[in-house]
């Protein structure tokens, strides 16, 4: 694989591993050093990359790997906060610094969801991956993605719903 | 977007069983203002999921780590080398002044000289050695009687 074409297939894909690894590691700093590691290690297999039919999968697998080990390597209980930026919508400034409350309480919330389930939720809801894809990179059947998927999700929304109807504390 | 279908595809959401089309539909739902009030925390569901989307890596990646270059650093040894071992070595040949060589074949020639005398002498011992064994051989004769 030459650099041209490393930088049109595998590249773009730096968004989409960053955010995993951010999901997983929780620090900005660690999932940005991450990513830079997991492309440097892409690079340096550059050769071997072209008999992976799915580089996209390949990447994500290495990915998910590569940050559940630096998991094991030091269970870091770190949990630097994480600043987000929220668009504004054009709702009345209760409504919205209700909504902004609870956009942030989905993060938490999903942190503090297991590390498999994390995972399915982040590459289903927000990177929009099929069944089958999940199952790939994470090397399970896409039946097991689906009730993974499923328990974190009503976990979420039952949280959700707990913390809406007593009110914001 | 009808609110009961809506509420369906939600349910659907949560067993796990909606297609990423109808997922689609839900988070374009959930984007817009007017949502049923009982369906607020979804809002909050899907706006994070949302805003999660346009995270972006912002670093730099760099694809050659610089790792350190040390070929230079065998040059110049060899080169320090080079240049110690030509300098020792004229050092040592300046070192032999006229007069040390005078004296060095003085030296030489006593040496030579010596060694000479010596020789002669062992010479000179050597013959008195090989005369007295002739006597000895006489002297056996006689004790043995051989038959000459």
């Amino acid at each position: 694989m030459k650099q041209t074409e490393f930088l049109n297939t595998v590249l773009p894909l730096k968004d989409k591993v960053y955010r995993l690894a951010k999901r997983l590691l929780v620090s900005r700093d660690e999932a940005e050093d991450a990513t830079q590691e997991l492309y440097f290690k892409l690079w340096k297999n550059k050769k071997k990359l072209k008999d992976y039919k799915n580089v996209e999968a390949f990447a994500m697998t290495m990915t998910k790997n590569y940050c559940l080990d630096q998991l094991k390597a030091k269970r870091s209980n770190n949990l630097t906060l994480v600043h987000s930026n929220y668009k504004d919508g054009n709702i009345s400034l209760q409504k919205e610094m209700e909504l902004k409350d609870s956009v942030s309480k989905v993060h938490e919330l999903i942190a503090t969801l297991p590390e498999k389930q994390k995972m399915i939720i982040q590459l289903r809801d927000v990177e929009n991956y099929e069944f089958e894809e999940i199952g790939k990179i994470l090397d399970l059947q896409p039946t097991a993605v689906r009730v993974a998927l499923s328990r974190a999700r009503k976990t979420i929304r039952e949280q959700l719903t707990k913390q809406h109807n007593y009110g914001i504390s | 977007m009808e609110l009961a279908n809506i509420e369906n595809l939600l349910e659907k959401y949560d067993n796990a069983a909606t297609s990423l089309q109808e997922e689609a539909i839900l988070k374009e739902y959930f984007a817009t203002e007017d949502v049923a009030p009982h369906l607020l925390e979804y809002k909050a569901l899907f706006t994070y999921f949302n805003n999660n989307k346009e995270e972006r890596f912002t670093k730099t990646i760099p694809l050659k780590r610089k790792q350190p270059n040390f070929w230079w650093l065998s040059i110049a040894a060899s080169v320090v080398l080079m240049v110690s071992i030509y300098v020792s070595s004229n050092s040592e040949i300046d070192t032999i002044t006229p007069q040390e060589q005078e004296l060095a074949e003085q030296a030489l020639k006593d040496t030579q000289k010596a060694f000479q005398l010596i020789s002669q002498n062992l010479n000179k011992g050597g013959n008195v050695a090989i005369a007295g064994l002739s006597e000895f051989e006489k002297a056996q004769n006689k004790v043995f009687k051989t038959e000459q």
